[in-house]
């Protein structure tokens, strides 16, 4: 299992738009990944590749999210999606 | 014979309703669909029911949605298109399926649901999960409705909800339009618009006025006329007519003719007498502006400096505010350019600024009044006004919305004052400011008048409601009573202060142009409307002296109707039908 953490970069959150971006790179790979807020059980982690997931897990700016996801490629991966979330999409 | 011309005389069917844009034109019918039904609870499904297959609809149902939603992302640009790609993603998204085909096994809580009712209680269940997050969040309920409500729609085999998508131009009929649907519409497409609800200031006719589109509201029938029906509709009369003969054919064709000459405005709109009455739009946005300097508008009598607020979690910052503004600035150098302060609440609810849980918002914590509960933020917009006044020529005027009182009328001309503003002014919307405006305006250095709200107050009658569209109507004597008060007070607060105090109206009111003139004749010394409306009110003035306006006005102002004081000032005006306004 490989996990990485991400602080939101996005000035208003995790919203649509962000959490479009996401999705769609998530649901690119090959592998079932899913993201949580720091600090919660692995157990309660949403799949990475809902749009709707994202959105109510309520990640707000500055707020630490744990990407987990298991097998081949996945550290290069969590590399990539982490540099998306940190990525503020609304400065235009 | 006699008998053919009965027999074509019945077949003639009409409806008619409230004219609320101007214009003749001859179109098929399509329906706005309905609202999507809830799918009924607690059906019983038979245990034959193959759940795998159900789960399969759904499935298709999703992504047949997203598939469309995508479809029209990709004629649009910008911020439309990223909104519904991030909507067409909800619509397939793997939370929002799998929590309905969950729903639809026997072993779920409750039983097994149908795939209508699955998926309805799957969409109910994330917009809870959405709402309780609060703030931006929050806002996205209503999308994530609107997908469910298409994958049910999609289920059943109805179209989907919204303005139907079609190839060819259509009139658009519907029960009423909700701000959301008239943000997606086509005016390529839409060529008019008729509801059997709404008012003369509901949306469907802010709208329509806005994007010069003739407009029928009120019109009791007309959302059950069969799609694809030819109608004929006359904006101004409020008639329409179902498989119009040849004479109205030839009015459609002679309006369409008419209408391009009405593109043009030249500017320096005077009356028939050479009496200056400057005719300033109503913008929003830099675009807007550019639009209206080039529609021939002399100045802005209204930016809605809410279009920069609205969909914002946060107060945006001054610098963001300041290029908004310099924005429509520089589209008027050396022009007038008045500024409305932030105007929240009650149809236009902000999540930092209003408390969306009062009893009655029209009445609650709005406009002006947010700076009681939120103080700061008009005095930060105040300081970006000012700073962008100062890197631009146009000459800023600032006006508070809703203001009630002379008191709150010289509080906001002190904060102007520290921000450095010289021409503070007021709304007057709330019929207390319109009776005491002597003293109120003895405070400020202008008035203007948003009918839309002073009319809604004055008759204590819901913008937004049909049946009451009769009250709700700025032909009301009692409006133009609280109209002329308002320039009265002007002219007493002006010979007692010796400065000018100027009344203009920035309300729908002005676009009408028979209105128009009555407004002239009440006292007022400026309109600002929609700038389409630009050109049509200044042929109709440019026919009329002063005179003749306070003559029109007065008969308005005695009559004991608002059908009769239109239908009076209508008939002294011969010019409005010559050219079908």
């Amino acid at each position: 299992m490989s996990e990485r953490t991400a602080i939101i970069a996005s000035s208003v959150g995790l919203h649509a738009r962000p959490a479009a971006i996401f999705t769609a790179a998530v649901a690119e790979l090959d592998l079932e990944v899913t993201i949580a807020m720091e600090g919660e059980p692995a157990d309660d982690a949403m799949e990475a590749d809902s749009i709707l997931s994202l959105m109510s897990l309520g990640a707000a700016h500055g707020d630490v999210v744990v990407l987990r996801a298991e097998g081949p490629g996945a550290d290069e991966a969590l590399e990539r999606l982490v540099q998306i979330l940190e990525t503020d999409h609304d400065a235009a | 014979m006699n008998n053919e011309v009965l027999a074509s005389t019945a077949l003639v069917q009409q409806f008619s309703g409230v004219g609320v844009s101007a214009g003749r034109v001859v179109g098929p019918i399509r329906q706005m669909p309905g609202s999507v039904a809830e799918p009924a609870a607690g059906v019983v499904v038979p245990a034959d029911v193959n759940v795998a297959e159900q789960g399969q609809r759904i499935k298709d149902a999703a992504k047949a949605v997203k598939a469309e939603l995508l479809a029209r992302a990709a004629s649009l640009a910008g911020e439309g298109k990223e909104v519904l790609e991030a909507t067409a993603l909800m619509a397939a998204d793997p939370m929002l399926v799998k929590s309905a085909i969950k729903l639809l096994s026997p072993d779920a809580p409750g039983g097994a649901r149908t795939a209508e009712r699955a998926i309805w209680e799957a969409g109910d269940g994330v917009a809870e999960k959405l709402k309780a997050l609060g703030g931006y969040m929050a806002e996205r309920v209503a999308d994530v409705l609107d997908v469910r409500a298409r994958i049910v729609s999609e289920l059943r085999g109805l179209p989907a909800p919204g303005i139907p998508v079609s190839d060819t131009p259509f009139i658009l009929a519907a029960e009423d339009l909700a701000p959301a649907d008239t943000a997606t519409l086509d005016p390529a497409k839409v060529i008019g618009l008729i509801t059997s609800s709404g008012g003369p200031q509901s949306h469907t006719a802010i709208l329509a006025r806005a994007l010069g589109l003739p407009a029928i509201v009120a019109a009791p029938g007309v959302d059950e006329i069969a799609d694809g029906t030819e109608v004929y509709i006359d904006g101004a009369a409020g008639s329409i007519t179902v498989e119009p003969g040849a004479e109205l054919l030839a009015a459609a064709a002679a309006w369409s003719a008419q209408a391009s000459t009405f593109s043009t405005f030249s500017g320096a709109n005077t009356l028939a007498d050479g009496f200056a009455v400057p005719l300033l739009a109503n913008v929003g946005t830099g675009s807007d502006a550019l639009k209206a300097a080039e529609a021939g508008a002399e100045g802005v009598g209204l930016l809605r400096t809410e279009f920069c607020f609205l969909d914002r979690a946060e107060e945006p910052t001054v610098d963001e505010q300041i290029a908004a503004y310099g924005a429509v600035f520089a589209a008027f150098p050396g022009k007038k350019v008045v500024v409305r302060t932030l105007d929240a609440g009650a149809d236009k609810p902000l999540p930092f600024l209003t408390n969306a849980d009062e009893p009655n918002p029209a009445l609650g914590v709005r406009g002006y009044r947010t700076d009681l509960t939120s103080p700061g933020v008009l005095e930060r917009q105040l300081q970006a006004i000012a700073a962008a006044e100062a890197a631009h020529t146009a000459e800023v005027w600032v006006m508070a919305p809703m203001i009630s009182t002379a008191e709150e009328a010289a509080d906001f001309a002190s904060l102007c004052a520290a921000a450095g503003l010289k021409t503070p002014g007021v709304m007057v919307e709330v019929p207390s400011a319109a009776l005491t405006a002597a003293t109120v305006l003895r405070e400020v250095s202008f008035a203007s008048l948003g009918t839309n709200d002073l009319t809604q107050y004055a008759m204590a009658a819901d913008r937004q409601l049909g049946p009451l569209a009769a009250l709700n109507n700025p032909w009301q004597p009692a409006v133009l009573q609280l109209v002329k008060l308002t320039a009265d007070g002007a002219a007493l607060a002006s010979s007692t202060t010796g400065l000018p105090k100027p009344v203009g109206v920035c309300g729908e009111a002005a676009a009408d142009p028979a209105l128009a003139v009555v407004l002239v004749g009440l006292g007022v010394t400026t309109l600002s409307m929609s700038a389409r409306a630009l050109a049509a009110v200044s042929a109709v003035l440019k026919t009329v002296t002063l005179d003749q306006t306070r003559h029109l006005a007065f008969t308005a102002l005695a009559a004991p109707s608002a059908t009769e004081a239109r239908a009076a000032v209508r008939a002294g005006l011969p010019i409005l039908d010559e050219l079908g306004l």
